[in-house]
């Protein structure tokens, strides 16, 4: 079985983002840049089917500028066999990600496509949902737990209040939640070795995709920033200032 | 053009997180349907016919649609759209599972978590999460939106008689997606994410066994128990309970985070409660700086203290 996982080239988690003076957009010049961390999990899960000798293949699709392929490098390190960098200017929004992708899973045939629920730049939570859509797949988000059987693939869903199993036909769409494994860190002579592996550069043309825009990005604001308040020494302290002053209670 | 709401509901009840995509939708201004898909589901939709401001209520009752599967109710929204100028749903899992779908048949993009409407096309959005916040403006011709609970008041629940339209739906009875099963935590507490109080806990507690000193709290002040990413990757808690970036977003009344230290992660998840109390023997820990009132104590002592004397 061939697995197709998607990676994005993100800011670190551990930076804390600043947003540019003009409001045009968050500043990213001279910031740390990694995998995010959704992918990493969705790469994790690829290379365990893999190890399990339930996969044979696993493709690590990235798109975005030049700069993605360190994050195909990476999954390449991680287990990954071959990359597939879909070269843009930018990063196109969510949909035009998904006709993309649709573009090289119609290529390559994976009988499963393994995504990150979400980015944590644009927070969508939405590529794996348009991507099951324009292949008319089913799809398994937010998914903490899967199991391959039968020809299916059982996926447990974190859902609001609980969990939710569904069982889907392959070729299907899972979209990774935190819990769904931990990954591992890349080895030094895995890296070494990922150097070697196959990375093909395709453009959007190539694959037939003229990426649009859908939206009009007006301003970018920090959010309001809180005030810390005031210690209180006791809890009747506590009681009476919740009853009297903020009158919560 | 009207707008179309997705109802959350489990086919008997009408969830609470209904309520606020409507004022969200109220917000962007024009007449407002709202459908009710499932199977059985009748209850559900009689539910939503009592929320005061509607026009109609559409009632999709098939056996395609049972556990309201992405793959299944995508079609259905996707053949009304013709009609709306705008489809929003809450930001909830089964928001965000359905939408994206919608979105993409229909060759447009979707907004997520939308906190605030500028105009008819243009929406405030966290993004980074919550670290910044953007103006979007949509160039699509159907705007397709999700919109966080906690950031519109909740619509009157009663109060209304708007009638309900059965629209007649023959989904498709394929199997490419079935269900399995659910486990769902039943509680007597109010939903996290529209309760008027939260009582959290952290990694702080020690093990789940303590997380009973907070339940016991809870239940005085008729609170919802939440809990912090490391409470639950330590096992104390199941995930449904996790507030924070990656759990559920809480704006409530009053927020009360016991044991917890304020990693970003889980600010992001309740930073615009009204009034935030901390609790925490380490008076290092950062989340007094975003507390109203903080108390530096053993909350072991301090939590039963506070419950006998509210």
């Amino acid at each position: 079985m061939k697995i197709l996982v998607t990676v994005k080239r993100v800011i670190d988690y551990n930076v804390k983002v600043r947003v540019k003076p003009d409001h045009s957009d968050v500043d990213l010049a001279n910031v740390k840049m990694a995998m995010n961390p959704f992918c990493e999990i969705a790469v994790e899960e690829a290379v365990r089917l893999k190890e399990a000798g339930l996969a044979t293949e696993i493709l690590a699709v990235s798109v975005g500028p030049k700069a993605c392929q360190e994050q195909i490098r990476t999954a390449l390190a991680l287990g990954a066999d071959r990359g597939i960098h879909i070269e843009t200017e930018d990063f196109p929004e969510s949909l035009e990600v998904a006709r993309l992708l649709a573009k090289v899973v119609e290529a390559e045939r994976p009988e499963l496509i393994i995504t990150g629920k979400q980015s944590i730049d644009s927070d969508n939570n939405q590529t794996g949902q348009m991507l099951a859509a324009l292949l008319d797949l089913p799809q398994g988000t937010f998914a903490s737990a899967l199991k391959l059987a039968d020809g299916r693939v059982e996926v447990t869903r974190e859902i609001d209040g609980g969990l939710q199993t569904l069982s889907l036909s392959l070729p299907a769409v899972v979209t990774t939640d935190l819990r769904l494994n931990e990954p591992r860190y890349a080895s030094l002579p895995n890296i070494m070795k990922a150097k070697k592996k196959p990375l093909e550069v395709r453009t959007p043309a190539e694959l037939g995709v003229q990426p649009r825009a859908h939206t009009r990005l007006l301003k970018v604001e920090a959010p309001a920033e809180r005030k810390g308040g005031i210690k209180v020494a006791s809890i009747d302290e506590l009681v009476e200032k919740l009853k009297n002053e903020a009158k919560v209670i | 053009m009207a707008i179309l709401i997705i109802a959350e509901h489990d086919d008997r009840t009408l969830k609470s997180a209904t309520l606020n995509a409507v004022t969200a939708a109220a917000q962007i201004g024009a007449e407002l349907h709202l459908l009710v898909a499932g199977r059985d589901c009748r209850a559900a939709a009689g539910q939503a016919a009592r929320i005061p401001g509607l026009a109609k209520v559409l009632l999709a009752d098939d056996a395609s649609l049972a556990q309201q599967l992405a793959e299944k109710v995508s079609p259905l929204v996707v053949e009304l759209a013709k009609d709306y100028s705008h489809i929003v749903a809450p930001a909830t899992t089964s928001g965000k599972n359905l939408l994206p779908r919608v979105a993409a048949l229909l060759g447009v993009a979707q907004l997520s978590e939308v906190i605030g409407v500028e105009s008819t096309d243009t929406f405030r959005r966290p993004i980074y999460a919550g670290n910044a916040i953007a103006t979007v403006q949509s160039l699509d011709s159907v705007k397709v939106l999700t919109v966080r609970g906690s950031a519109f008041e909740p619509a009157p629940a009663e109060g209304g008689g708007t009638p309900i339209e059965s629209i007649h739906f023959a989904g498709d009875a394929g199997d490419s997606a079935r269900f399995v099963g659910e486990q769902v935590a039943v509680s007597e507490r109010p939903e996290l994410s529209s309760a008027r109080i939260v009582v959290s806990g952290g990694r702080g507690l020690g093990s789940g066994e303590s997380f009973a000193l907070l339940e016991r709290l809870a239940d005085k002040l008729g609170a919802a128990v939440g809990a912090s990413r490391a409470a639950v990757d330590a096992g104390f808690v199941p995930n449904d309970r996790q507030v924070g970036q990656t759990g559920k977003i809480v704006a409530p009344d009053l927020y009360i985070a016991v044991g917890i230290s304020g990693a970003i992660q889980h600010l992001a998840g309740m930073k615009e409660s009204k009034v935030i109390v901390a609790i925490n023997k380490d008076e290092e820990a950062p989340i007094f700086q975003v507390a109203d009132y903080g108390l530096v104590a053993d909350l072991f002592e301090a939590i039963p203290e506070l419950e006998r004397k509210l």
